[in-house]
């Protein structure tokens, strides 16, 4: 599709450098938030209060971000974001491999499966997707409490994993729905069975959309804030609701430096897994997720 | 009302004594950051010195609304924790519902009904028994002024009234400055608003609007008055109030952008942040015709009932530790309020809150003692939610008349009560 | 729906007849789909049902069984706010949609004709959907904020009258909302079109260009057309972004100037969890839900009649 667009005419070099430019400007458009918030992370109290918000540092210091890390207090721990990191690893890391697992066998009964009833099935999952969580909050509360799961991490992973299934089984439904039948009837007629085929054909050929479910359910997972207040315990509050004890004061003084890096810091792992896997998003998306 | 009582002094041995029953006990509020922080994590040590455990759960956000909803989620579950903040009539809500445990026998060993204000104290009550200990009074009808601003403007002294306040304002424009900073918040402009009606109507009718929700009263002209002031207060603010927080409000005024602020003492922290002295670098005064005022909101910490007897002894110290004069001193000085004992001296407290005394004793012996609706002291959280929607809404629409706003304002409040 | 289950008999008798165990063998894909369903049912259908009847209750800060009919609603439609709510969330959905919709393409369009630093720029695009609005929410506020911001900034170069007061107007203010949303979205947006736009056959460009059609006719003409089934997905998780927007109120705005910006979730939160009004929380949360089903309802229709040829 090259030829298509380099014709190598004056205007379409024009063309072209405006397309450049456009690109740019958004990109800076994007940045925006993000750069603001580095550079407050990075200029001193006395700077922030004196003036502008948007302006460039006098000086430089990272004293923010070590106090954001290791110092700041977060109710009468003062230990910074630290402690709160292994927390919400421990919470997103079982939720994203449960709800992704389920949704991968979830989307290949209802694809490759298909018995009576598959749609209704599917059609009742995928609400899930859309209700509102303040909706749960409380009948959620009343459920973790008859579980004996109130208040702990087994709680908060099994509330997320719930409420993933609806987006996974989506994601993995309407990328297998692509996979031609043809493969899974062959492996049938040569005896294959439910969990041998998913193993051996399907699982091999879905590295595209375990990326996009992963992420999609590590962002989802790592940045809840209502689910965490609402359902941890004392010694699991994830990093999210550290990072509100954090910024959110009635009636203290406010750090904005210290905010800002705080919230870098929360959302260093999402940013890193865009960074990193942001490409294989995308390629994971084209494979077939998105042919709704 | 002051009389001190040598009772209270042994209180902090005879707590010791029961040292036998360890416990473990979850803490529930909202004090995250800053001195508040600060403060909680120094009741935290006195508490395991004693030897029970305090495990801290902290969630702050909109004045304590997200750690209520938490409280109520956990209290949902079935796993309520053993002491959390809750406030004014909030307090009696739980109660009600039989939430909350019983520390009459700290109570009453302490004789707390000797130093605590009745009024406050019934807060705390439910059932005629202790259920709560509060912490600390702060006052919310402040003005607190920058002098060098309005030096500049020609002013000698914080207005008095709202004719001088206006007068006021219109010089401090015209040197260029800001005359009221404001953040554009639901409660902080229920803030301004209940002060401004306190001055113009009085304790009395302040009384039988905001806590008797009469709607006679709440369609008064008096009322329509206090909308009508309120409502050109605004004409005194910059263009850019939404959503602002108080404390950039507060900044406005240290960096003398602004010439002065309505707000509750915890604002002082802010001022002190900035290394300014109270009655020097900053003035605060009572705002417009509320001298003789006194607008409380009080912290408190609520027991929550519980069978374990250790437990039981642990919210008792904590109660206990919470009213022993040492930490009333630091922790209100840390705070900006003042100590909710009245037997507490203020010797090393700044000019503030010995004004802050003053005021509260003398509003104690007129009618001036008020609880603050804006601060949840003095109706049900759906009334409060009505009545700031409605006060929010009237200051933000150049259209909406004060009659209007007043009705709108006594049909709300019926709809939410 | 028939012709869905047309290929069952035979996929089962082929199982049967190649496996020991053919009759567990049968029953495992629906034993697979049990879990989540019975999970759905109770965390999903069992808790509506049961939002729903505290709906007729007047439960005030905690859950109680006190009925009184629809009175709840009666009051809710009856509430200003929730009007204003309701209002806001047709105004605010409908622009984030058709803006990230278009914004999305646009961009994803022009990330495909072989850019340099692709990847980079890609990445500049879709980060927003990493951050949680807790976490850009502040940096928003400020970048709006007249006096602070954007305004401020363009005023000191020099263009005094220059005006970007959309936060803190209330009849603009649900724009602002609509600004960062997009900001959020439309990375992800960009992203499912890209996908699109790289399974599509490059021969329907070359094909196209053969014929001496100019390069917008090409994309307009031919390309968007086969971008169909993106645009649905697209616009179902973008719908389901605006109804659940909450955090992006509560950090931008909190519902204000007034109550200008307030959408139907945060009235549902505040009205259950701030103000004790259970009841009237719960009819806010169950008028949330019949819209869903409203936009849910054709979605599945149109999907589950698209599968007789999948």
């Amino acid at each position: 599709m090259d030829n298509v667009i380099r014709r190598r005419t004056p205007g379409a070099r024009m063309l072209r450098a405006g397309l450049y430019a456009l690109l740019m400007v958004m990109a800076l458009v994007y940045l925006l938030p993000l750069v603001v918030m580095l550079l407050t992370s990075l200029k001193p109290l006395e700077e922030i209060r004196a003036g502008g918000l948007l302006s460039l540092p006098d000086s430089l210091t990272f004293a923010a971000w070590l106090k954001a890390w290791g110092s700041a207090c977060t109710g009468t721990r003062c230990e910074g974001l630290s402690g709160y990191f292994m927390n919400s690893v421990s919470i997103v890391v079982p939720a994203v491999a449960i709800s992704t697992l389920m949704g991968a066998l979830n989307g290949y009964a209802l694809t490759k499966w298909r018995f009576r009833g598959a749609n209704l099935c599917f059609a009742l999952l995928l609400f899930g997707c859309f209700i509102p969580f303040q909706v749960v909050l409380m009948p959620m509360a009343q459920t973790l409490g008859w579980l004996g799961l109130a208040s702990s991490t087994s709680g908060l992973v099994l509330v997320h994993v719930v409420y993933g299934i609806a987006f996974t089984t989506l994601f993995f439904r309407n990328y297998y729905v692509s996979i031609p039948d043809e493969m899974i009837a062959a492996a049938k007629l040569d005896g294959a069975g439910f969990f041998r085929i998913f193993w051996r054909i399907l699982l091999p050929i879905s590295g595209p959309i375990i990326t996009v479910s992963v992420i999609w359910q590590f962002t989802q997972i790592w940045n809840d804030f209502l689910f965490g207040v609402a359902f941890a315990g004392f010694g699991s509050q994830p990093v999210t609701v550290a990072l509100n004890n954090l910024v959110n004061t009635s009636t203290g003084v406010k750090e904005y430096n210290v905010d800002m890096a705080g919230a870098l810091i929360a959302a260093l792992p999402t940013l890193v897994v865009y960074v990193v896997a942001g490409k294989y998003f995308v390629r994971g998306l084209t494979a077939g997720s998105v042919k709704g | 009302m002051k009389t001190i009582h040598a009772l209270a002094a042994g209180a902090l041995l005879a707590a010791a004594v029961g040292q036998a029953h360890a416990a473990e006990i979850e803490v529930l509020h909202w004090w995250t950051s800053g001195g508040e922080a600060k403060a909680a994590n120094m009741l935290k040590q006195k508490l395991e010195a004693k030897g029970h455990t305090w495990k801290d759960f902290a969630v702050a956000g909109g004045g304590g609304d997200s750690a209520m909803t938490v409280l109520k989620s956990r209290a949902i579950s079935g796993n309520p924790p053993a002491v959390a903040q809750i406030k004014g009539p909030l307090i009696q809500e739980w109660g009600d519902m039989g939430f909350l445990g019983n520390i009459d026998k700290i109570a009453k060993e302490e004789n707390w009904d000797s130093f605590l204000t009745p009024q406050l104290a019934a807060y705390n009550k439910v059932d005629g028994h202790y259920a709560a200990v509060p912490v600390n009074i702060h006052r919310i009808n402040w003005l607190w002024a920058n002098p060098d601003v309005l030096e500049k403007a020609g002013i000698d002294d914080v207005p008095k009234t709202w004719d001088e306040f206006f007068a006021d304002a219109k010089k401090i424009r015209e040197a260029g400055f800001i005359p009221l900073a404001h953040g554009g918040q639901p409660w902080q402009d229920a803030t301004v608003f209940e002060v401004v009606m306190m001055g113009i109507g009085g304790g009395d009718f302040y009384r039988k609007a905001f806590v008797e929700l009469d709607p006679e009263a709440l369609t008064s002209d008096t009322m329509i008055e206090s909308l009508k002031t309120f409502k050109k207060l605004r004409s005194t603010m910059d263009d850019n109030i939404a959503g602002r927080d108080w404390n950039i409000a507060t900044s406005m005024v240290i960096n003398g952008k602004a010439a002065m602020q309505i707000m509750g003492d915890w604002a002082k922290g802010e001022f002190t942040a900035a290394g300014l002295t109270a009655g020097e670098d900053y003035l605060c005064e009572a705002a417009p015709m509320t001298e003789h005022m006194f607008s409380y909101n009080v912290d408190s910490f609520a027991m929550f009932k519980i069978d374990d007897e250790g437990k039981q002894q642990a919210q008792q110290d904590l109660a206990s530790l919470i009213l022993s004069k040492d930490f009333q001193t630091t922790f209100n000085k840390a705070k900006g309020s003042i100590p909710v004992r009245l037997d507490v001296p203020l010797d090393s407290f700044d000019k503030c809150a010995k004004a802050s005394r003053k005021a509260f004793d003398a509003a104690s012996e007129g009618n001036g003692l008020v609880p603050s609706l804006a601060h949840g002291m003095a109706v049900s959280a759906s009334v409060q939610g009505a009545v700031f929607d409605v006060i929010t809404n009237f200051f933000n629409d150049p259209e909406m008349s004060a009659e209007t706003a007043a009705k709108r304002l006594a049909s709300a409040v019926r709809a939410a009560s | 729906m028939s012709q869905t289950d047309s290929p069952l008999p035979r996929s089962r008798a082929k199982a049967a007849r190649h496996s020991l165990s053919g009759s567990l063998e049968r029953m495992l894909p629906r034993l697979v789909i049990a879990p989540s369903l019975a999970v759905a049912l109770f965390f999903v259908y069992g808790y509506m049902l049961w939002t729903f009847v505290l709906s007729l209750t007047d439960s005030g800060m905690l859950p109680q069984y006190d009925f009184i009919g629809f009175a709840q609603y009666a009051r809710l439609f009856a509430n200003e706010r929730w009007n204003v709510a309701a209002t806001n969330l047709v105004v605010f959905g409908g622009l984030f949609i058709i803006l990230c919709l278009f914004l999305g393409l646009m961009l994803a369009i022009l990330l495909d004709q072989r850019i340099r630093q692709e990847g980079a720029l890609r990445t500049i695009y879709l980060y927003p959907m990493a951050l949680s609005l807790i976490v850009t929410g502040v940096v928003w506020r400020w970048i709006l904020n007249p006096g602070l911001g954007v305004e401020s900034l363009v005023r000191s170069w020099g263009f005094e009258d220059f005006t970007f007061d959309w936060l803190v107007n209330p009849d603009m203010a649900i724009y602002a909302l609509v600004m960062a949303a997009v900001w959020q979205a439309s990375g992800f947006v960009m992203a499912l079109f890209l996908a699109g736009l790289r399974s599509i056959d490059d021969n329907l460009f070359k094909a196209a260009a053969l014929d001496g059609a100019s390069l917008p006719k090409v994309y307009w003409r031919i390309v968007i057309p086969c971008l169909r089934p993106v645009v649905f997905s697209a616009v179902m998780i973008l719908a389901h972004i605006a109804i659940k927007s909450f955090d992006l109120v509560m950090a931008l705005t909190g519902g204000g100037p007034g109550y200008a910006t307030d959408l139907p979730a945060t009235f549902m939160y505040t009205y259950t969890f701030t103000r004790g009004e259970i009841g009237l929380g719960s009819a806010s949360a169950i008028m949330m839900l019949c819209g869903v089903l409203a936009i849910l309802v054709p979605y599945l229709y149109s999907e589950l009649r698209g599968n007789k040829h999948g």
